[in-house]
């Protein structure tokens, strides 16, 4: 019972880091539109950011801090204007062709510009192993990384429906047409939510990057988990997005624990099949109508 | 092209392909064919041409997105590989292979395509992850990282293929008859009702198409191309292991067929080439070649989203438009 109290809540910490991908890739889909095959490299990519700052000299806070501004702006703005923009009205497989080739570029970059070796990244919090309860023996780290993105994922509910401009982008996402007649600037929405994708991948990258190290090729399972994450909590909702991240974060823990190592990574694809196969909207998401 | 004038130029372009390796010399033309590594480097590319056709039909013809084409592949291979050791003729697996990645296809396909679009490309995402966890895990029968070794070649008529250029005949044989079943397929009725899917999915499916059930047979068929691919893979290098049947190669299968122009009918075989060609040419710059080519890539789809066959298709019409 302990060991599964242990297994939970450190696979709730990695569940969060999954989760603030997937709200990100969900949001994109909404409001734009855009599947972005390139997530898992959208994780990956800001440790290095954050590698480069240390390097010119920055402390690590301060590094973190660039990581997360450089992230907004190129992954967020430079994304949504050099790759998606001139695709938009090109219909959809010339904009997935276009991520599928982001993220090898964005994999081979690093791998020929900084290392192709996995690279040791500081932890926010040391691995002080405390006791929670008698016999729960949880290291700070981990609650560290629970505590940053739940702040996170909070701070992001708020601004969605709390603040007037996080209403907006929520009308856009539901419906652009009926947003812009309601006078919601629709192009500025869209941007927002391609700026705010940049950030929370840099805070998954940034949490997650002290516990797998950070390496070039990362992205394809950060990816495949996200991509999962947020079919499986339910395609139309940001919430869906947080309860698929936690599922998966803590199956993923207890099949390494309990099944196999060397399978843990198949965990996403059976959960998959079975949500497609069960319950297609996702476990807390909507039907979909479709319009004809 | 009238199907008359496209049966020559077919027949001409094989006869072309057969003589390529060829050395002429003999017959007092001034050609002194292809040594064995370009006759492998030829083989290669029909056999990617192969899988490619496959992909070609699932994302061109039926619209939907597979990023597990190099799983595919690599059943077939390690199908191959592991029925040869058996003692199982090679023509006797290189139809299972096919049937194999058939009901695997049906099977991934069936839940992922009753949703909605772009599914199917995560679920052949998750199973493209899954089949390398295998081949690499399971080195009882995959032998893992150190891959299966000395791979026979077929015998054919008693004659066993160990010669370069009569495996490229073999390969070129086998080409042509699957290139020909697809273009028959796309000519069919069958292929008709994706024309009208692509073009207009309500008429299509208010004219009685049934869209999932074409969607769901063409990606198993796309599916068994990869696994016949493979299994033609296999004896090809005579070696097989895990790397080139991860998610980076299924990834590039989809750049290949966007590239050579998806949705024609030569855009497959053009794309193989590109991407077969293209390292052997910028091996100077071997570690950047990834790089430059997805750059390329991201450059034609905002310029010429057609490929390099719409390119050309374009060239020719402003060509003729003028007067």
């Amino acid at each position: 019972m302990t060991d599964f109290l242990q297994l939970l809540i450190a696979g709730l910490a990695t569940g969060g880091i999954y989760a603030l991908a997937a709200i990100g890739f969900t949001l994109l889909w909404q409001t734009s539109q855009t599947i972005n095959f390139a997530q898992g490299e959208f994780v990956m990519v800001p440790a290095f950011f954050a590698l480069v700052a240390m390097k010119l000299g920055l402390p690590f806070i301060a590094a973190l801090v660039a990581a997360v501004l450089v992230s907004m702006l190129l992954l967020g703005v430079a994304f949504r204007y050099v790759v998606v923009g001139p695709l938009l009205n090109r219909g959809v497989l010339p904009l997935v062709i276009s991520t599928i080739a982001l993220s090898i570029i964005l994999k081979e970059t690093v791998k020929d510009f900084y290392s192709a070796e996995a690279q040791v990244f500081p932890t926010l919090l040391p691995d002080h192993i405390v006791t929670l309860l008698p016999g729960v023996a949880v290291s700070l780290a981990q609650i560290g990384v629970l505590v940053v993105s739940m702040l996170t994922i909070g701070g992001l509910q708020w601004f969605l429906a709390g603040t007037r401009t996080g209403r907006q982008m929520q009308a856009t996402a539901q419906n652009p047409g009926v947003a812009r007649i309601l006078g919601v600037p629709v192009e500025r929405m869209i941007l927002y939510t391609f700026v705010i994708n940049g950030g929370l991948a840099a805070m998954a990258s940034i949490l997650v990057s002290p516990i797998y190290l950070a390496k070039f090729s990362n992205g394809e399972t950060l990816g495949l988990v996200a991509f999962v994450a947020a079919i499986v909590g339910g395609f139309n909702q940001v919430r869906g997005a947080i309860a698929g991240g936690l599922l998966l974060g803590v199956l993923d823990n207890l099949a390494a624990a309990y099944v196999s190592t060397a399978y843990r990574q198949a965990i996403p694809l059976v959960l998959l099949v079975l949500i497609i196969l069960f319950r297609p909207q996702g476990l807390l998401g909507r039907r979909e109508e479709r319009a004809v | 092209m009238t199907a008359r004038n496209s049966l020559i130029f077919a027949l001409v372009a094989l006869a072309l392909l057969a003589l390529l390796p060829v050395d002429l010399s003999g017959l007092g033309l001034p050609y002194p064919g292809l040594r064995r590594y370009g006759t492998y480097i030829l083989t290669l590319w029909l056999v990617t041409a192969i899988a490619a056709m496959g992909v070609n039909l699932i994302v061109g013809y039926a619209g939907q997105e597979t990023l597990a084409q190099a799983a595919f592949v690599g059943i077939g291979a390690y199908f191959t590989a592991i029925a040869g050791k058996h003692g199982v003729p090679f023509g006797l697996s290189f139809v299972a292979s096919g049937l194999v990645t058939f009901v695997i296809g049906i099977a991934l396909g069936f839940p992922a395509l009753r949703v909605q679009k772009h599914y199917l490309a995560f679920v052949t995402l998750a199973f493209s992850v899954l089949c390398w966890l295998v081949f690499r895990n399971e080195s009882a029968v995959t032998g893992g990282v150190m891959g299966i070794r000395d791979i026979e070649r077929p015998v054919v008529f008693g004659l066993k293929l160990r010669n370069a250029v009569h495996f490229y005949w073999f390969v070129l044989a086998i080409a042509s008859v699957m290139t020909f079943v697809l273009w028959w397929i796309v000519r069919s009725p069958w292929g008709r009702a994706f024309t009208a899917l692509r073009e207009n999915p309500l008429r299509a499916e208010s004219l009685g198409i049934d869209v999932r059930l074409y969607t769901l047979l063409a990606f198993a068929l796309g599916s068994a191309y990869g696994g016949m691919a493979g299994s033609l893979y296999a004896p090809l290098v005579e070696f097989i292991d895990p790397s080139p049947f991860a998610l980076g190669p299924s990834l590039l299968f989809m750049l290949m067929v966007v590239v050579g122009g998806s949705g024609t009918f030569c855009g497959p075989f053009v794309g193989a080439a590109v991407a077969v060609l293209l390292p052997e040419w910028l091996r100077a710059w071997e570690t950047w070649y990834l790089l430059i080519y997805a750059v390329l890539v991201m450059l034609m789809m905002a310029l010429s989203p057609g490929g390099l066959v719409g390119l050309v298709n374009q060239l020719l019409a402003r060509r003729s438009a003028r007067p």
